[in-house]
């Protein structure tokens, strides 16, 4: 091997202006550009967080779905609109995951050191993981047809509690995003961030209705934000919208998104 | 002319700790200026201060004139960081990492994707393009990490610890790059535990130890400054060592020992005389020694005259230079060992 190429005179060395720095928008689409390329690359990324989804829609459905609504074609018309909101929940962690990898591996040093927008980073993450988020929906509304879900609202509905949804997923991955810069190890993101979510979309009415819970648990049930985005999802998908619901979660995540993301881009600023 | 990094007293705390203990640097642009130091001296906390990745807790820093706490946003426009780990995105290709940074200091994404091609075959790395980088070895990794920090050519590069960790091979590759970069007219800061390196890239040098310089100058004005020559030799019998050493504090006093490894024993001797004096008490006391070369001092020597303690070494000790670190160990001290003879004369 040579690198004779580099030679002084050579035209890939040779001193050239700088281009203007490149725009806010333009450093965003970029940072999403590479988040889709490692979706392209490394697939099971996404294979991980649909597999989940599908085994519970399949085992819910099937398992339980008798037991808890008569018949399992009841009980998807109740589950799906519950089971997209968990899966879109549980990917959000891996924008934490992906941050913290970056920071792990000296990325975001580079990032920080360009003449750019700095929030940029995070938010192309956040854009890249937009485009995860509608796969895996897709993924799971596709298996809800063919196991017989039928939306009263049609298409519509669905996309409606999609954009709901996403909405939310979107405040929440702030939260996980500051975690990836308080601990050491995207595995650890992963764990912290489960301990969290686990208790939040179980104890919810995602699986079940809230009438047949004991009454201690009932109250917590209904306060949790997992239930507030299910009964909005389904509302919206079965065409019997819940305006208090919707309003609750577009509500909450702009208070999560107005509290977490300055805390998140001062951690981001902060020197590590 | 306006220097290229000033530093005044420059300080930066963690907590307690004074990762800068107020550094004063003075660096000419258009030259390789060498940041030596052991680990913990202080070299990276300064890179990234000066960088901007870091706020200076006090003192001032200026990079091509510019405060780095006032415009960080104009001196990143001007500077390029090539961190200590190849900081590029492992899942991407080659190509796809280059057409990033490209895109990000504001290409258009043709412009981007021409850049990208360019580059790696100047790093003569397109028969790689197309390859995720986690599948690269380790010098094409930093090669490509090179690249990245060169799509607009800066004024002046940052690279911490180049060559850390990898074979003579590709650290020769590396080596000639930094020469061909910094013939560009590109000034060049970079930080190494390997004194070799220093010795033969770095025009001028800083040796800095707990945040604080502790000489500066050209590498013959450091070997200077410790005075005297140098006397190296290898023990036939490394059971010998302890002897050996008592020996040449009764002939040459205590100061005259310098560190070494067990096979080896580095004298200083103010001259000629002495040398000979020694090695005819040697062969006296029945000391046999394989090889032996009278020269200036090594940067080895200078460092231990500087810090008290001999120069970071990882794994087994290689003889009187540079040691290495990281996979390939071994292979390394092998060469190292070559090397140091060259470094000697």
């Amino acid at each position: 091997m040579s690198l004779d190429a580099l030679s002084p005179s050579n035209e890939p060395l040779a001193l050239r202006p700088r281009p203007e720095p490149t725009s806010a928008l333009a450093a965003v689409v970029t940072l999403g550009w590479r988040a889709m390329l490692k979706i392209k690359h490394v697939p099971f990324q996404l294979f991980d967080v649909t597999i989940t989804p599908i085994m519970f829609t399949l085992l819910f459905t099937y398992m339980f779905g008798g037991a808890l609504a008569g018949s399992p074609e009841v009980y998807i018309q109740f589950l799906l609109p519950g089971i997209l909101v968990q899966t879109i929940l549980f990917i959000t962690v891996y924008t934490g995951v992906g941050v913290c990898t970056d920071i792990q591996k000296g990325l975001f040093d580079r990032f920080k050191s360009l003449p750019m927008w700095q929030p940029a980073p995070i938010l192309g993450a956040l854009a890249g993981d937009l485009f995860r988020y509608s796969v895996a929906s897709m993924i799971i509304i596709v298996l809800g047809l063919i196991l017989g879900f039928r939306p009263a609202a049609g298409i519509v509905g669905v996309l409606l509690a999609f954009g709901l949804v996403l909405v939310f997923s979107f405040a929440i991955s702030w939260i996980w995003i500051i975690f990836s810069m308080k601990v050491k190890t995207p595995e650890s993101v992963m764990t912290t961030s489960f301990v969290f979510l686990m208790p939040l979309t179980f104890a919810s009415n995602i699986f079940v209705e809230i009438s047949t819970m004991p009454s201690w648990i009932q109250a917590a049930v209904r306060h949790n934000p997992v239930t507030h985005l299910t009964n909005a999802s389904r509302g919206l998908m079965h065409g019997t919208p819940v305006t208090a619901d919707i309003l609750w979660v577009l509500v909450a995540a702009g208070v999560i998104v107005g509290v977490c993301a300055p805390v998140a881009m001062r951690m981001y600023h902060r020197e590590r | 002319m306006t220097q290229a990094i000033e530093t005044v007293g420059l300080v930066k705390a963690f907590g307690q700790t004074r990762a800068l203990d107020e550094l004063n640097l003075s660096i000419r642009g258009g030259s390789v200026y060498g940041l030596l130091g052991p680990n913990g001296a202080g070299k990276t906390t300064a890179i990234r201060v000066l960088s901007t990745l870091l706020k200076p807790t006090s003192g001032r820093a200026l990079v091509l004139g510019l405060d780095v706490a006032a415009e960080p946003d104009a001196v990143r426009r001007r500077v390029s960081l090539t961190g200590q780990y190849a900081s590029v995105d492992e899942d991407l290709t080659g190509h796809e990492n280059l057409v990033l940074i490209s895109r990000l200091l504001g290409m258009s994404w043709g412009e981007a994707r021409q850049r990208a091609t360019e580059l790696l075959a100047a790093f003569a790395l397109s028969d790689a393009a197309g390859r995720q980088v986690r599948t690269y070895s380790g010098g094409m990794r930093r090669r490509i990490d090179i690249a990245a920090s060169l799509v607009t050519r800066p004024e002046l590069l940052f690279l911490d610890e180049p060559t850390t960790g990898l074979d003579p091979r590709s650290r020769n590759q590396v080596w000639d790059l930094v020469r061909q970069i910094a013939a560009t007219g590109t000034t060049v800061l970079l930080t190494t535990q390997y004194l070799e390196e220093a010795d033969r890239l770095a025009e001028r040098m800083a040796v800095i130890d707990h945040g604080k310089v502790i000489a500066e100058g050209t590498s013959r004005e450091l070997k200077a400054s410790i005075g005297g020559n140098a006397l190296r030799f290898q023990l036939a019998s490394p059971a010998q060592h302890a002897e050996a050493e008592a020996l040449v504090r009764r002939v040459l006093g205590d100061d005259a020992l310098a560190p070494s490894d067990p096979s080896a024993i580095s004298v200083k001797v103010a001259d000629a005389a002495g040398a000979a004096e020694l090695l005819g008490a040697l062969a006296q006391a029945n000391i046999p020694i394989e090889n032996f070369s009278l020269g200036a001092p090594s940067l080895d020597d200078v460092f231990f005259a500087l810090t008290g303690k001999p120069p970071e070494k990882e794994g087994a000790p290689a003889a009187g230079a540079l040691a290495a670190s990281g996979a390939g160990a071994a292979s390394r001290a092998a060469a190292s060992k070559g090397a140091a003879n060259e470094v000697a004369s």
